[in-house]
């Protein structure tokens, strides 16, 4: 047994269920198993335990819904190394690179083990930012662009270094970071919930909601508590409320890099309206301060059930009309088809998530294969997914998205009578010793993966949040390839990456 | 006298009112209030009001350019007539003489953009020199057809004298007044070529090289943008006029109605260009062109022939 097998709907596990494998036959099992598609990674890291620094792996199988998690302790200070992963497959590069940066772990033929948010490593602490190992290609017709880390408008920081020849993008290298600020080891410092919880949903201000979710999900599974229906239906229209109000504000951003006026100014409204009515239910427009563990001190009356319905309903209809009108635009039509094309074997391979890997062709939506809250009973989730994997195809993901997540506010909310008092959050609920518990979200950029172990105490001790970011800044470097610098921000913008969300 | 500082002063009009259309097309057309009218006015005002803050890595070429590129075009724009009104400069051949007066200040900024070393501004460069080179037969092309139209080779005697024109030579007239305004779309850096609002610096083209000017310097390149794109607007309903016999009072106001609304329409209601299809879009009107002084070469033939 190399796997303990779960669900995303599952309590915590406990420690000791967690197989302890050698790290070669895991290695060897992973290398044959990650050809088939329908696996991918969710988290993948290492802890200090009392055996030492333990290794967890937790592997979504998409076709049988089951996370499949496996331990190893590997001999840290055995001078040979292990296998790289991420020399067979791609997908794990991120995890490799980030554990030998914390734990200065050798991964034996790691292509490019370079450091995942900080500019040493931790062999050389002399190399700084200024010394970082920037990829190098050499030829009299080239030239580098090096964009931010400060860049011009207001967006976060972060290392873009072309290498052109001309006006063509041959190589994009994103150097990540700046916006490290220790969220992980702040929610393992303060033992208080409200502070975790605030913590969870400040991972990505874009994303309140999904991380959110996924903390109190996660505290949940921990205390073997169970939320009531109310609860959950809230949560799933917080969330839907979420997706349509950044997928509309992707909209208008993109159009207005292209400088298309109309639909930007059209978009700006209809996200300011699906904002304000996520304010009016909970006084914030991110809806911080409404998903909390156990309970809400929103609860979603009649009144505020039927407000959301009418100005969903009156969203969807607008926003509609804008979709109907930029299919049929010739000069948008221009600008985002065949741009920035990521093919789906490329997205497999570097195990993309969410609505990026869902444009590519690769289905990839925690609401299908794993579902959580109401896609369990409440909603059938039937994925969008698209082949083309443009920006047109991501812009068009979005479109079908917006007008799916509308109707299932509607469906959630129609004939809604909350007929049970929806509890108050509680923070001081006992969590499970020695366990380890895990929640799966997809936000409205992709899969949202938590993970935390507790001690003997039941305490949380470590604590690892993943943001889909993490996966697909790796796809927009691939996706500018080729391209025309100059179309470098539409195909960032129909990504729309988090740099806090990848750098914690 | 008279007529010549009527004619400056109309021209400074258009010049500072056609940013105020444009701003107000695209604020009723985006269903906004909109800035002021004059609000560009005095932005700038602001602007000259401060000193400039220079790169220690730029030399004489990067502060000088600024003066080169407000007084050439200053110089070009003082030939340019309002209907049969007088330029306050004038002389045989001076169509030529503005068309490079406006190459000088384009070049004199591409010089600078070079001397500042960043690798943004030697972009914007580089794609400023090309669609300038691509732009230019169309200008000498469609100054041409205006040149051979009237028999003169000077744009006050052109615009005070092409009277009672054949209707096939009205046509043409007329068609050059169309790619006129094309060229000034490309010249004062519009959608769909260039976009001067965007805050993107891989994907701008003149704005780009200005990003190292500050104060007074940006002023002045921001003034000398306007004088451009005036230059352009008039030539344009000057044509017009000529085409279709009007004078100053009515050519004045038609350069700002059409340059403004057709710019803030445009910067509406379509996305700009891939920037790789720039080079085509420009060849399209340097081809129209060709074709507008090859059709009324062929008409002028036939007039005296008959």
């Amino acid at each position: 047994m190399l796997y303990h097998i779960t669900r995303n709907t599952a309590s915590a596990v406990a420690l000791k269920d967690i197989p302890t494998v050698d790290y070669i036959d895991l290695y060897n099992d992973l290398a044959e198993r990650m050809r088939d598609e329908r696996y991918h990674p969710a988290h993948y890291f290492a802890a200090q335990t009392a055996e030492g620094l333990r290794f967890f792996l937790l592997l979504l199988d998409d076709r049988e819904s089951t996370v499949m998690i496996s331990s190893f302790v590997p001999d840290y200070y055995s001078e040979e190394g292990m296998p790289s992963l991420t020399a067979v497959h791609p997908s794990f590069h991120v995890f490799e690179r980030e554990m030998h940066e914390l734990y200065g772990i050798r991964f034996n033929g790691h292509p490019w083990c370079k450091p995942l948010r900080f500019p040493w490593d931790r062999r050389d602490k002399n190399s700084t930012m200024d010394s970082y190992p920037f990829y190098k290609m050499s030829g009299s017709s080239l030239h580098e662009v090096n964009v931010g880390p400060i860049h011009a408008g207001i967006i976060e920081p972060g290392a873009f270094r072309f290498i052109c020849n001309g006006e063509q993008v041959l190589h994009l290298e994103i150097a990540l970071g700046y916006q490290h600020r220790g969220v992980e080891r702040e929610m393992t410092r303060t033992q208080n919930s409200l502070r975790r919880a605030l913590l969870g949903e400040s991972v990505a201000g874009d994303t309140a909601v999904a991380h959110a979710t996924a903390y109190a999900d996660l505290v949940e599974k921990l205390s073997g508590g169970h939320v009531g229906e109310n609860l959950v239906r809230e949560r799933g229209v917080a969330l839907e409320l979420e997706r349509i109000a950044m997928h509309i504000a992707d909209t208008g951003a993109l159009s207005m890099d292209i400088g298309f006026q109309l639909f930007q100014v059209a978009c700006e409204a209809l996200r300011t309206m699906t904002i304000n009515t996520t304010q009016a239910w909970c006084g914030n427009r991110f809806g911080k301060g409404l998903i909390r563990p156990f309970g809400s001190f929103h609860p979603l009356t009649a009144d505020k059930a039927a407000m959301i319905r009418s100005n969903i309903a009156d969203i969807r209809r607008r926003y509609n009309e804008v979709r109907l009108d930029m299919k049929e635009s010739p000069s948008l039509l221009a600008r985002f088809e065949q741009c920035g094309v990521v093919p789906r074997e490329e997205m497999l391979r570097i195990g993309g998530v969410g609505t990026a890997a869902r444009a590519s062709g690769l289905l990839r939506d925690l609401r299908s294969t794993h579902p959580f809250g109401v896609y369990t009973d409440m909603i059938c989730h039937d994925s969008i997914v698209k082949r083309h994997g443009d920006v047109m195809a991501r812009l068009m993901m979005r479109c079908r998205e917006v007008l799916q997540s509308a109707d299932y506010i509607e469906s959630l909310l129609s004939g809604y009578e909350p007929a049970a008092a929806v509890p108050e959050p509680r923070y001081d609920v006992p969590l499970a010793a020695d366990a380890l518990s895990f929640s799966l979200v997809e936000g409205w950029r992709g899969e949202i993966c938590h993970v935390a172990l507790t001690d003997a105490r039941g305490s949380i001790v470590k604590y690892k949040i993943k943001d889909p970011s993490l996966h697909n800044w790796l796809a927009l470097a691939l996706a500018v390839r080729g391209e025309g610098i100059s179309d470098f921000p539409i195909c960032n913008k129909s990504f729309n990456l988090s740099y806090c969300g990848h750098d914690l | 006298m008279l007529a010549r500082i009527l004619n400056t002063l109309l021209m400074l009009a258009v010049a500072v009112s056609i940013t105020g259309v444009i701003n107000r097309t695209r604020a009723v057309l985006a269903g906004r209030k909109g800035l002021r009218f004059f609000q560009h006015l005095f932005d700038a005002k602001v602007l000259l009001g401060k000193g400039a803050v220079y790169s220690p890595t730029t030399g004489i070429l990067f502060r000088l350019a600024p003066c080169v590129c407000l007084a050439s075009s200053l110089a070009a724009f003082l030939f340019i007539p309002v209907a049969d009104l007088d330029p306050l400069l004038s002389f045989d051949g001076d169509v030529v003489m503005v068309a490079y007066l406006l190459a000088l200040s384009r070049v004199s900024l591409i010089l600078a953009a070079l001397d500042t070393g960043s690798s943004f501004e030697g972009m914007g460069a580089s794609r400023e020199a090309l669609y300038g080179a691509l732009i230019e037969p169309a200008i000498m092309l469609s100054m041409a057809t205006l040149a051979m139209l009237s028999g003169y080779t000077s744009l006050a005697d052109i615009f005070s004298t092409a009277r009672s024109l054949d209707v096939n030579l009205t046509i043409v007239v007329l068609l050059a007044a169309y790619v006129f305004l094309k060229i000034m779309f490309v010249e004062a850096g519009r959608v769909p070529v260039d976009d001067p609002r965007t805050h993107l610096e891989l994907t701008m083209i003149h704005e780009v090289m200005c990003l190292d000017y500050s104060g007074i310097d940006l002023a002045m390149i921001q003034i000398a943008g306007w004088l451009k794109t005036a230059v352009f607007a008039m030539i344009a309903a000057d044509a017009v006029a000529a085409a279709v016999c009007f004078d100053w009072l009515l050519a004045a106001p038609l350069a700002v109605v059409v340059a403004g609304l057709s710019v803030g329409i445009t910067e509406s209601m379509r996305a700009r260009n891939k920037l790789s299809r720039n080079s085509t879009y420009i060849l399209t009107v340097t081809a129209m062109s060709a074709l507008i002084f090859l059709v009324g070469y062929l008409l002028l033939q036939n007039i005296e022939i008959v």
